[in-house]
């Protein structure tokens, strides 16, 4: 199919929550890192699925179930297809990166024994820190941290410094939500296998900003949740190595996943439905589908490239400011901007951009260890998706000079 | 009744001072006028056992019974948090405990304010109304 050239204006025209007021403002939405507005398209996909099509999957003789079933499967090689994966046998529906990485905790740590150590950077997403403490917790296991330094950026001397025969797993999050830093994680996937470590790449903030090849990163599983990719909510993927799938155990039990029940011993279906037990989300792994199909029509090389260009023009803007710290300044960076301003709270400081139409996260966006390494209760925090535009920033910065002065 | 008429007093005047602003800006820029302007706890509660932790922002608060009736201090690092504590005080501070207990603040949603009192908010603000009818209830028990 031939991509058209990337236009933003037509892009934003895919999206109907774009194009709606708040509190008599219109919305300029800089909350994509905590999830991404839906397309039409997909909208349309999730309306028709419970209009017309919905059914049980993988179990029924009759013509709609084999129908969702044939559209479920088809999702599934879309995306294998995306990710140039292998085989489609290596997707895993999950509920999304979360329940991905608690999945391979649980199933992959079950093969670790007493000692051995899991390495994770100073800048993950809680989601990325408590399975692996759970996990330590429960095998006697050993959880390592690699620091970072104060621009936002892992010390690789120090992971090499961490990595031995040891270390059985790293994992460690591609672009970082709070910081916008991209990892070398290509570099760091081959440190990780000279040592026969594997290799978790937490791709929730990567799937919507770059062409993801997990062939060519080689990585062991990447994971990322559908609704941050213009998807629904309540669907995920976990990638993950057929070899390495197969030798892991089940993780859930239930129907779907097994080949034969008795009393006496039971026996499990094979990939992917082993790792999925029980009636998957349907409509959300269709749809999910849906979102890549429409991510196809996007030259993903050009909106990268758009997306550091909007990250970039929002820090000159914010430069211009006082008393304006941003947080996370790596030579590598996408999409994320999170600042402070002196003497001001975040808390207060996003509630005013929001009575001004515009939407940002503040907090410590589930990474309270990268707030204590910097010493903030929080940022303030602009995340942006290929929707939206450098007028907005330009709003965005009057808003916020209109806040500061209030506040001050 | 006659001081809960006081507090249903309280409300509707906070209520018709709410009426004179236009937008959603100017509404924030009293409450943040509020917060700037009160000095609302003594120092020495601002700590850890007085705390009351939100997500967003936090909250510190201190109860006592004087002379039969509620005093309270607080404060948050937050200013439109501290601004409401500031309204909420006004209303709550030096009614009876009994009062207090049975409280309605319905002024919070008339003046647009509800989600700062949402518990997914989470700004301290939810658990800051609570331990205040909690302490009120403590006293009555006493
Ligand atoms: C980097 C990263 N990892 C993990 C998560 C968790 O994703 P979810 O809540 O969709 O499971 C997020 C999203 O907040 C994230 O940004």
């Amino acid at each position: 199919m031939q991509i058209p050239p990337f236009n933003v204006r037509e892009i934003r025209e895919q999206f109907p929550a774009l194009r709606q007021k708040i509190y008599g403002k219109n919305l300029i939405y800089f909350d994509n890192g905590a999830t991404s507005q839906k397309p039409q398209v997909v909208i349309d996909a999730i309306n028709r699925y419970y209009a017309v099509e919905n059914a049980n999957i993988h179990r029924g003789v009759h013509y709609l179930s084999q129908r969702a079933t044939t559209e479920f499967e088809a999702s599934r090689i879309r995306i294998q297809k995306h990710l140039n994966a292998r085989k489609s046998e290596e997707i895993i529906f999950t509920k999304g990166t979360t329940d991905s990485i608690n999945l391979v905790a649980f199933s992959y740590g079950e093969l670790l024994n007493k000692g051995d150590e899991i390495i994770i950077s100073a800048m993950e997403h809680h989601g990325n820190i408590v399975p692996w403490q759970m996990l330590c917790a429960r095998k006697g296991l050993v959880l390592k941290v690699i620091p970072i330094n104060t621009k936002g950026e892992i010390i690789q001397e120090e992971y090499d410094r961490l990595l031995s025969n040891k270390t059985k797993l790293v994992s460690v999050i591609h672009i970082s939500n709070t910081l916008g830093t991209v990892n070398p994680v290509k570099e760091m996937i081959k440190k990780a296998h000279a040592v026969g470590a594997k290799f978790l790449l937490d791709g929730a903030q990567s799937i919507q900003h770059m062409k993801i090849d997990v062939a060519d990163l080689d990585c062991d599983f990447y994971v990322f949740s559908g609704h941050k990719v213009f998807g629904p909510t309540g669907i995920g993927v976990l990638y993950g190595k057929e070899a390495l799938l197969d030798a892991m155990p089940p993780y859930q039990g239930g129907g779907d996943m097994i080949e034969k029940v008795t009393f006496e011993k039971t026996t499990y279906n094979h990939l992917p439905h082993k790792f999925e037990a029980g009636t998957p989300h349907i409509a959300g792994g269709i749809c999910l589908g849906t979102a890549f199909e429409f991510l196809s029509t996007i030259d993903l090389i050009e909106s990268e490239a758009y997306e550091r260009e909007l990250a970039h023009y929002a820090e000159q803007v914010l430069e211009t400011f006082e008393d304006l710290t941003i947080i996370g300044t790596a030579k590598n960076k996408t999409s994320v901007v999170s600042f402070n301003v002196k003497g001001l709270h975040p808390f207060d400081i996003g509630t005013l951009l929001d009575k001004q139409g515009i939407a940002v996260r503040t907090g410590h966006h589930c990474t309270q260890p990268l707030m204590d390494f910097y010493k903030i209760p929080g940022t303030v925090r602009a995340s942006f998706a290929f929707y939206n535009t450098k007028e907005e920033i330009d709003f965005f910065a009057e808003a916020l000079e209109k806040s500061i002065n209030i506040l001050r | 009744m006659e001081s809960n008429t006081d507090m249903t007093k309280i409300q509707h005047e906070i209520i018709s001072d709410f009426m004179l602003f236009d937008d959603w800006m100017e509404k924030y820029e009293y409450i943040i006028d509020l917060g700037k302007d009160l000095p609302l706890i003594n120092e020495k509660y601002k700590t850890d056992e007085y705390i009351i932790e939100g997500c967003q922002s936090k909250v510190w608060l201190h109860a006592a019974l004087i002379d039969g009736k509620m005093d309270y201090s607080a404060d948050s690092d937050a200013i439109i948090t501290k601004g409401i504590i500031g309204l909420l005080i006004r209303v709550m501070n030096h009614q009876t405990p009994e009062e207090i207990a049975s409280s309605d603040l319905f002024f919070i949603s008339e003046i647009g304010l509800q989600e700062h009192l949402s518990p997914s908010r989470s700004n301290g603000l939810v658990g800051m109304v609570k331990k205040m009818k909690i302490e009120a209830i403590k006293s009555l028990n006493q």
